[in-house]
C-alpha cells in the first residue's frame, strides 16, 4: 500500500515538474516558432503552426551584421568572467581560508549592491563612462560586466572555498609553498569544479545582460541584446524579425547551457546538500 | 639534527586561554609523544611548534635557532596529518614530490627521491595513482613519504593513526617505529591513546588543560606518576584509585593500585569482592568487582581464573606498587 501511494506521489511530482518546465520553456519555444513565420501570420495571432519561411531570419541578417554583434557578446562575457575570476579568487581565497570579523559583513555588502536597481547608477556611470571615452568600447563594458557580476563570482568561489579543507592547505605551506604556490598548486586544481560552474554562470549572466549593455553601446561594441533591442523599430513591432533575432542571440548561450546543464547544476547546488 | 626547545610558550584564542606557559626539552632523535585527553592542547602545541598557529608568548627554538617568528616551511619541519592532508588531484608519485619542488630540486633528483621514499614504504606499485584510489594504510604511508623527501630536522606527526582501523594501527605503529630506528630523526607525535604513547615513545608528554603534567619515559610515567591525573591516564585498564578508610590506612587521601598489582583468589585475601562483570580475553581476564568499603575496583587475573558474575573473590593489594596521593593530588614519597 505503501509503496503504491508512494509511485503514484512520484508520478505527480514527475508530471508537475514536467509542467512547470513547460511553462518556463514555452516563451522561448514561441518565439522559436514565430521566427519561423511570416510577418503576416506573425500578427494574426496565436497559432503553433508556422509555414516554416526562413525569410526573417534573411532579412535580420541583412539588416544588421549578425556575427559582429554576437563576437561582441563573446568577448564581452568571456573577457568580463576572465576578468572576474582573475580579482575573485584572491579575494575568496582571502575572506575562505583568512576570515577577519567582518568578512561576513563584506559579503553581505558586496552581495547587497546588487539589490540596487541598476537605474539609480545610470546617470553618474554613463557620466563617467562619457568623460573617459569608454562608452561603446569593448573594453569598458567588459569592466563594467565583470563589476556587476563580481559580487555573485566572488559569494559562489567563497562557498567552493570553504569545502577544501584547511589541513591541505597546511600541509602545502609545510611542504614549502609560498602563498601563491598554494593558490596556484593546490587551491585551484582543488577548486577546478566550483570555478568551471561560476565561469559558466557568469558567462550566461554577462551574455544574457541587458540594461548596462544597450545603454553604454551604439555600434562598435554592441552584442546581441543590443541586437534584438534594434528589432524593436519606430514604425511597429515587426514579430516574425524581432523573434528570429532573439533565436540567434539566444541560441549560442542556449547550447552552451544545454552541454554543461549538469556542471551547472552542481554549481549552484554546491553546499546546499551536504 | 633536531633539537627543539620551548621556553615560556603560551597560546590564547581571545580571552580563552589554551597553553597558560610551558616549558619542553627534545633532544635530537627523541620520540616523542604528547598524550592528553581531547581538548587538552596538545595539537595546539604541536601546531605551535610546526608554525601552523602564532604563539602568543615564549619562543621556540630548533637547534638553538629562535624560529618563533618564522613560517612554517622555514622551520625545516614534515607534518603528517590527521586527515593525511594529501592533494587529491595530484598522483601518488607527484604529492611526494611536492615539497622537493616547492624547494626548486632538479627533476632527476626529485625522480631519485621519490622512488627512495616509495620503495621503503612499499608504494612503488601505486605512484601512479590519486589518493583516491588508496586505502587507508596507504595514503598514511603516502602522507608519510611527503615528509621523509624532505629530511626535516623533525617529523611532527597529529593523530595519524586515529582513522584507521585497529589492526591497521597496530601495523602502521610498528611501521612508524621502525622509520625512526632508520632515520634517527627527531619525532613528536600527538595522541590520545594511551597505548601508542607507551609503545612507541622514548619519551611521554602528558598534558591536561594545557598544562604539561609530567615528561618521563613510558615506565618511569607508570611507576612513578607524579599526580592523580597522570596514574589515572596511563595504563590500561586505568588505575583503580582508593579514596576514604582504606587510604588513611597508607596515610593518603587517595591512593592507587594498578589492575595487575592486586592477585586475585577464590579462597582468601585482604578484600572481599563480588565480580560485577569478567571479560575473558583469553591470555588474561579482566574483572569489574565491587568490594564494600573499598569501592569498584578492575582486577587483572590469569586466564584460567574460573570467576563470572555474582562470585565472591578475595583481593590482596602488592603492598610494593601502591602508590598514594595527597589531598593535593600529587604523589607522597
Amino acid at each position: 500500500m505503501a509503496r503504491a501511494v508512494t509511485t503514484q506521489h512520484k508520478a505527480v511530482a514527475t508530471i508537475a515538474a514536467w509542467v512547470v518546465a513547460f511553462l518556463i520553456f514555452f516563451p522561448i519555444l514561441y518565439t522559436i516558432i514565430t521566427s519561423f513565420k511570416s510577418e503576416t501570420e506573425a500578427i494574426a495571432g496565436f497559432n503553433l503552426i508556422p509555414s516554416g519561411t526562413l525569410e526573417s531570419y534573411v532579412e535580420v541578417q541583412a539588416q544588421s551584421n549578425y556575427f559582429k554583434f554576437f563576437l561582441n557578446s563573446v568577448i564581452l562575457s568571456v573577457g568580463s568572467t576572465i576578468l572576474a575570476l582573475a580579482v575573485a579568487i584572491p579575494a575568496a581565497w582571502s575572506m575562505a581560508f583568512s576570515p577577519t570579523r567582518r568578512t561576513k559583513d563584506i559579503l553581505m555588502w558586496m552581495l547587497s549592491t546588487k539589490m540596487m536597481p541598476a537605474v539609480a547608477v545610470l546617470f553618474p556611470i554613463y557620466l563617467i563612462f562619457r568623460d573617459t571615452g569608454l562608452l561603446d568600447s569593448r573594453i569598458g563594458l567588459t569592466i563594467m560586466l565583470m563589476l556587476i557580476n563580481l559580487p555573485i563570482v566572488v559569494w559562489m568561489l567563497y562557498t567552493y572555498f570553504r569545502e577544501i579543507p584547511g589541513e591541505i592547505l597546511e600541509a602545502a605551506r609545510m611542504d614549502g609553498a609560498s602563498l601563491w604556490g598554494e593558490i596556484w598548486y593546490v587551491l585551484t586544481p582543488m577548486a577546478v569544479p566550483g570555478i568551471a560552474s561560476t565561469m559558466l554562470l557568469n558567462i550566461i549572466l554577462a551574455w544574457n545582460e541587458a540594461f548596462w549593455t544597450i545603454r553604454l553601446t551604439t555600434t562598435e561594441a554592441a552584442p546581441l541584446t543590443a541586437f534584438i533591442s534594434s528589432f524593436s523599430s519606430p514604425q511597429g513591432l515587426f514579430w516574425a524579425k524581432l523573434s528570429a533575432a532573439s533565436t540567434l542571440a539566444i541560441a549560442p548561450i542556449l547550447i552552451m547551457g544545454w552541454f554543461s546543464q549538469k556542471q551547472l547544476v552542481r554549481g549552484l547546488t554546491f553546499g546546499a546538500v551536504k | 639534527m633536531g633539537q627543539i626547545t620551548l621556553r615560556n610558550v603560551s597560546k590564547s584564542f581571545g580571552a580563552t586561554t589554551i597553553i597558560p606557559d610551558i616549558d619542553l626539552e627534545i633532544e635530537d632523535g627523541e620520540f616523542v609523544v604528547f598524550v592528553g585527553p581531547s581538548g587538552c592542547g596538545k595539537s595546539t602545541l604541536l601546531r605551535l611548534i610546526a608554525g601552523l598557529e602564532d604563539t602568543s608568548g615564549g619562543t621556540i627554538s630548533i637547534d638553538g635557532r629562535d624560529v618563533t617568528g618564522e613560517a612554517p616551511a622555514r622551520r625545516k619541519l614534515a607534518m603528517v596529518f590527521q586527515s593525511y592532508a594529501l592533494y587529491p588531484h595530484m598522483t601518488v608519485a607527484k604529492n611526494i614530490a611536492f615539497p622537493l619542488k616547492m624547494a626548486g630540486e632538479s627533476k632527476e633528483t626529485i625522480d631519485r627521491k621519490v622512488a627512495e621514499a616509495a620503495r621503503v614504504l612499499n608504494l612503488t606499485n601505486y605512484l601512479e595513482r590519486r589518493p583516491g584510489q588508496l586505502s587507508g594504510g596507504q595514503r598514511q604511508r603516502v602522507a608519510i613519504g611527503r615528509a621523509i623527501v624532505r629530511q626535516p630536522s623533525a617529523f611532527l606527526f597529529d593523530e595519524p593513526l586515529s582513522n584507521l582501523d585497529a589492526a591497521l594501527r597496530g601495523t602502521m605503529r610498528l611501521e612508524i617505529s621502525e622509520l625512526h630506528n632508520q632515520l634517527k630523526t627527531t619525532m613528536i607525535y600527538v595522541t590520545h591513546d594511551q597505548v601508542e604513547a607507551m609503545t612507541m615513545a622514548d619519551k611521554i608528554v602528558v598534558l591536561n588543560a594545557g598544562n604539561i603534567e609530567q615528561v618521563g619515559s613510558p615506565l618511569e610515567l607508570y611507576r612513578s606518576p607524579r599526580n592523580l591525573f597522570v596514574a589515572g591516564f596511563i595504563g590500561s585498564p586505568r588505575m583503580n584509585l582508593i579514596e576514604g578508610e582504606t587510604a588513611a590506612r597508607h596515610g593518603a587521601k587517595t591512593i592507587g593500585i594498578r589492575p595487575e598489582h592486586l592477585s586475585a583468589s577464590t579462597t582468601a585475601g585482604e578484600w572481599k569482592a563480588t565480580v560485577g562483570v569478567a571479560e575473558h580475553l583469553g591470555s588474561d581476564t579482566f574483572l569489574h568487582v565491587h568490594s564494600d568499603g573499598v569501592g569498584p575496583l578492575t582486577v587483572r587475573a590469569g586466564g584460567d581464573i574460573g570467576a563470572h558474575h555474582g562470585d565472591t573473590i578475595f583481593l590482596t593489594p602488592d603492598a610494593t606498587k601502591v602508590h598514594r596521593f595527597g589531598p593535593d593530588g600529587q604523589a607522597l614519597k
